[in-house]
């Protein structure tokens, strides 16, 4: 069909959204990401038959996190679709492209987190 | 195992509000396992801190740590040498944990991240019931194996009361009542005459902070440090 996406949309592959964990998201943003959004399978049709409700738990926990320390929580969602759907991948790229534009520029790319991982001797 | 649960964020961040450096300190036992103050809920409170901090112009120092236990000196030991080039720790550990490193350091504010809940079972991810209120005498023997101190709302050693309801409480329609069910269980067991065993009011003014010494041990002349 050779669609295109709109180019700042950075593709993360992996096995399935079940593998997402609150983690990744929140790094994506604290490290200066704009949003980050999960594109899983439709509901009903996991391989691993609770992968992508998983991830929606998971964005929905993000969300509340997001809300908590005052930034926007729609920077994070979850989108749902099957492969066939080329066009409506497309069009979700499209629409949290916008909506991310509408929020602006994620505050925290400015400044980089201080953390140190204290190793246990 | 000992079961807690994440403080509200706010609250956390209430308590360390004029510090600079903080250490968030988990604990890899009971409240890793129930998702309350392991590595991962350590890596997650550290960067609600640290994105918090930075959007209100105030950035923060953080290590992250994870023990194997809090309630062992040779694990907060291993904190010894770096505890003090922080302003602050936040335990993620049960409320004995984040008083035995609050010992271990006692110059250094210790916080706690957590609200300590009880000992539970795991019924499933996430979800943990109280089964012990560690009252210090044990009488599942003639209970048939279900506490009636911490699962009775009256806590009664002598059951059921006149609030019993076709096998519910009555302080919640959902509570099942805990000696209809000592009934239920004696009976299936043929051992219902134990159920007329009265059972002597515990002690409650004995409840003074408790010391354990298992039989063949004894307390060393000075504690190991």
């Amino acid at each position: 069909m050779r669609l295109s996406y709109p180019a700042n949309v950075k593709i993360i592959l992996v096995p399935c959204t079940g593998k997402v964990d609150v983690m990744h998201l929140l790094q994506a943003i604290q490290r200066g990401a704009d949003g980050v959004y999960c594109v899983g399978c439709l509901e009903g049709t996991c391989h691993y038959n609770q992968g992508n409700l998983r991830c929606r738990e998971r964005v929905e926990r993000v969300r509340e996190i997001l809300q908590e320390i005052g930034l926007e929580p729609d920077r994070v969602r979850m989108y749902n679709l099957s492969s066939g759907e080329a066009p409506t991948f497309v069009a979700y790229a499209r629409e949290m492209t916008e909506l991310i534009r509408r929020l602006g520029p994620n505050p925290l790319k400015h400044s980089k987190p201080s953390i140190r991982l204290e190793e246990a001797a | 195992m000992i079961v807690a649960k994440r403080k509200p964020f706010e609250e956390i961040l209430q308590m360390i509000a004029g510090h600079r450096k903080v250490l968030i300190a988990g604990c890899g036992t009971c409240v890793a396992v129930c998702l309350a103050g392991g590595e991962k809920e350590v890596a997650v409170l550290a960067a609600e801190i640290d994105m918090a901090r930075r959007l209100k112009n105030q950035p923060i120092e953080l290590g992250q740590t994870t023990l194997e236990r809090q309630c062992d000196r040779e694990y907060l030991a291993q904190l010894d040498d770096r505890a003090a080039s922080y302003e602050a720790i936040v335990s993620l550990a049960c409320g004995v944990g984040i008083q035995f490193l609050a010992e271990r350091f006692p110059t250094i504010p210790v916080y706690p991240g957590v609200d300590t809940c009880g000992l539970a079972v795991n019924q499933d991810v996430g979800w943990y019931e109280e089964r012990c209120r560690s009252c210090g005498r044990c009488v599942l023997d003639r209970t048939g194996g279900i506490c009636p101190v911490t699962l009775c709302a009256k806590g009664l050693y002598n059951g059921p009361c006149g609030g019993t309801n076709r096998g519910f409480c009555e302080i919640d329609p959902e509570q099942p009542c805990a000696w209809y069910a000592i009934y239920e269980r004696l009976k299936g067991q043929g051992r219902l005459e134990r159920i007329r065993a009265i059972t002597p009011v515990q002690e409650w003014r004995d409840t003074v902070p408790r010391t354990l010494l298992q039989p063949g041990y004894r307390k060393p002349e000075k504690a190991k440090s």
